[in-house]
């Protein structure tokens, strides 16, 4: 049996617990106090661990990256370009800046923004704004547990921010809901937390997008999500995180009954980028979760998926796609969970890979566990090169054999950005798809 | 237009053309038949460019050109069209993007500037109407979930827009019903001109009762082993190939 030597975090966690938000609340003292015993206990997630045999994350423990602490809700932003910024940031949405971790009021844009709808700090609910403590209590933690792994109790134990987003009952938000994440430090560490409450029959669109500059750095974030009965949520997730960055991002959703969730995740930057995706379905409740992870370079990108349909006539539909060249490596291990109970679920899931040079590498696995007898699951995973066929083809019709590629290339990976329902961020992605590929011969205008 | 002279080709180690020889002038409509296995689609892909088949003997001339060194895009560009026996399911371009890329290619290997996209539109939907498809095809995928006669439909559709000066159709009427074939015989014939020439490739007959050939060459064994006008074709339909086999290399 091994030992696990104390991480370094542990060691340094006492100079800022004091620091971190809540030390009035004692039940999320109790939280953080057994989120750290965990984390204590195992240190980061090991390759032995099933779930993380392709990923190692041993650089962040010797990297030793350090949390951004001393204000709550004005983070200095002078350091940071004021037209970067407003690059990043989508104009056709209501948007919250976080900036290393803290959530920036002043680079916030909620104008319009109908009253009964919150969108604040977490800290800051925390400490009692507007009365949201008890909610806070009933909710943070439910729909992912430290038990998960030691990522989740890190981030429980050492979260500095977050954004706590509440959109009440019949509540049709008419704009989309911009989290953007920025980390302007080198060495830094961004521990944020976000809940995001959807309540009965409301609808709303929200996207998390992360951005850094060309630093080290780590972000470790949370957001838990519940999607009430009847409820929708579109959530999109922009990681285009800076080349040297590592990222770790879990999505933890609960689905109530007849409730909607889709998810669209990008996975375009960082050195290391792990992405969590996981639902749980109530009766006859939807989802649909998309994902495209482009790697060049040396880039490492992991995406782990679980459905967990849990009663009847849930419906489920999953499609990753990975494009990989030079000596990245893609991760896709996508879980879908059929509990006994699951009658009449319908479930399909997809991870198509395309390699682009000999030296990339995709692993993908899918997991199918089914406990009920009459559902319908389907799986398919492909990991390939373009197909000299259609290369061929296109170029009988004149197109030549570099713009051929360029096009498949570009037209595998658009599949999914053709996806994304709002103009300003498909946009936004379309220009990162085009930034991170050749496209000689490519027109944006695709038609 | 076209000069083939002792034309063989070997896929890996296996010999399949065996010494191939056919001239094709400006205008004229050749068909070539022969039974499965015989060399046909060889001929086609080696025509077009395709890799995977090594030249190991003899010469094809294209207008004064050798074509055997030229990249495929480069013969389609400088007007060699194959209408193929399969078309590829393209995921993800549209039909309308790769006719205009295809298109602008060709004006820009002639130093032609692009064309106007209001002129496009126009001459795109001509075309489309013209071979009685619905114009939502121009927006779909190239190919992608499309019928077999879509399929036929839209390779003529491609050659229409393009206006090649050597067609070469492979096996252009397997799978389509006997509408779907009419359809796309009379977009053949309305491109017949003194300046455009073709090659079908065909096993059968019957679609030489759309487009009348000047001239009828059988292959076998990878070599052509008659040639005669369209009352070949006939007597094939009649015989079989079976009393022609025997004549290789006689």
């Amino acid at each position: 049996m091994s030992t696990v030597t104390t991480s370094r975090y542990v060691t340094e966690y006492d100079a800022i617990a004091a620091k971190l938000p809540g030390q009035n609340l004692p039940w999320l003292q109790q939280l953080r106090k057994d989120a750290l015993a965990r984390f204590s206990a195992n240190g980061f997630p090991s390759p032995r661990e099933e779930e993380w045999r392709y990923t190692n994350v041993s650089a962040i423990e010797k990297k030793l990256f350090s949390p951004v602490l001393g204000f709550v809700s004005h983070p200095n932003l002078q350091t940071v370009d004021a037209d970067w910024l407003k690059s990043q940031q989508l104009e056709d949405a209501w948007s919250v800046v976080l900036v290393n971790g803290h959530f920036s009021i002043d680079h916030s844009k909620l104008d319009g923004l109908p009253e009964d709808i919150s969108i604040m700090s977490i800290a800051d609910a925390l400490v009692g704004a507007k009365n949201f403590s008890p909610l806070l209590e009933t909710y943070l933690g439910r729909a992912v547990n430290i038990a998960e792994h030691s990522l989740i109790a890190f981030n429980t134990a050492w979260f500095t921010d977050g954004v706590f987003v509440y959109v009440p009952a019949k509540q049709v938000l008419a704009k989309p809901i911009q989290l953007l994440n920025i980390v302007t430090e080198a060495d830094a560490m961004a521990t944020t937390r976000n809940l995001v409450i959807v309540a009965e029959n409301a609808e709303a669109q929200v996207i998390e997008t992360f951005a850094g500059l060309n630093d080290a750095y780590l972000t470790a974030t949370v957001t838990e999500v519940f999607v009430d009965q009847n409820a929708q949520l579109t959530l999109y997730k922009l990681q285009t995180e800076s080349e040297k960055a590592y990222h770790f991002g879990g999505t933890y959703v609960k689905q109530a009954k007849d409730a909607r969730f889709t998810h669209h995740n990008f996975a375009f930057g960082g050195l290391l980028a792990r992405c969590d995706i996981h639902t749980e379905l109530d009766q006859a409740s939807e989802c649909e979760l998309n994902g495209l992870y482009l790697g060049v370079k040396r880039q490492h990108l992991d995406n782990h998926t679980r459905i967990n349909h849990l009663k009847p006539h849930a419906i489920s539909r999953e499609m990753y796609k990975g494009v990989l060249d030079d000596r990245a490596r893609g991760v896709f291990q996508g879980r879908v969970i059929v509990a006994e109970d699951a009658q009449k679920t319908d479930s399909l899931m997809n991870n198509r890979n395309l390699l682009l040079s000999n030296e990339a590498e995709a692993d993908t696995k899918p997991q199918l566990e089914i406990y009920a007898d009459d559902v319908k699951c389907g799986h398919g995973v492909t990991v390939g090169q373009l197909d000299e066929k259609s290369i061929f083809y296109l170029q009988s019709r004149c197109v030549d054999e570099e713009t051929a590629r360029n096009m498949l290339t570009f037209a595998f990976a658009n599949e999914m950005v053709d996806k994304i329902k709002i103009k300003s961020l498909h946009d936004k992605v379309l220009e990162q798809v085009l930034a991170r590929f050749p496209q000689e011969g490519v027109e944006k205008d695709w038609l | 237009m076209l000069k083939i002279e002792n034309l063989h080709v070997s896929v890996g180690d296996k010999p399949i053309l065996k010494g191939i020889n056919l001239q094709v002038k400006a205008g004229e409509i050749h068909a070539i038949m022969g039974p499965n296995g015989s060399g046909k689609s060889t001929l086609s892909h080696v025509l077009s460019g395709k890799a995977g088949y090594e030249i190991t003997q003899g010469s094809i001339t294209y207008q004064g050109k050798d074509l055997t060194e030229m990249p495929p895009e480069i013969r389609a560009r400088e007007g060699i069209f194959l209408a193929f026996q399969y078309p590829v399911e393209i995921p993800g371009v549209s039909n309308i993007y790769l006719l205009k890329a295809a298109l602008n290619a060709v004006r820009k290997h002639h130093g032609q500037p692009e064309v106007d996209a209001m002129d496009f539109l126009t001459l795109v939907k001509h075309k489309v109407k013209l071979l009685e498809m619905d114009e939502k095809f121009l927006y779909r995928a190239v190919n992608e979930g499309f019928s077999g006669g879509e399929k036929k439909r839209n390779e003529i559709l491609q050659m229409a827009i393009l206006e090649p000066k050597l067609c070469i159709l492979d096996e252009t009427d397997s799978g389509l019903d006997i509408d779907a074939l009419k359809v796309v015989a009379d977009g053949v014939n309305s491109l017949r001109s003194p300046d455009r020439s073709f090659v079908m490739i065909t096993h059968y007959q019957r679609l030489l009762d759309y487009i009348k050939p000047d001239f009828v060459h059988v292959l076998a064994h990878g070599q052509i082993v008659k040639s005669g006008g369209p009352e070949l074709a006939l007597e094939l339909e009649e015989k079989g190939y079976s009393w022609l086999e025997g004549q290789v290399a006689a």
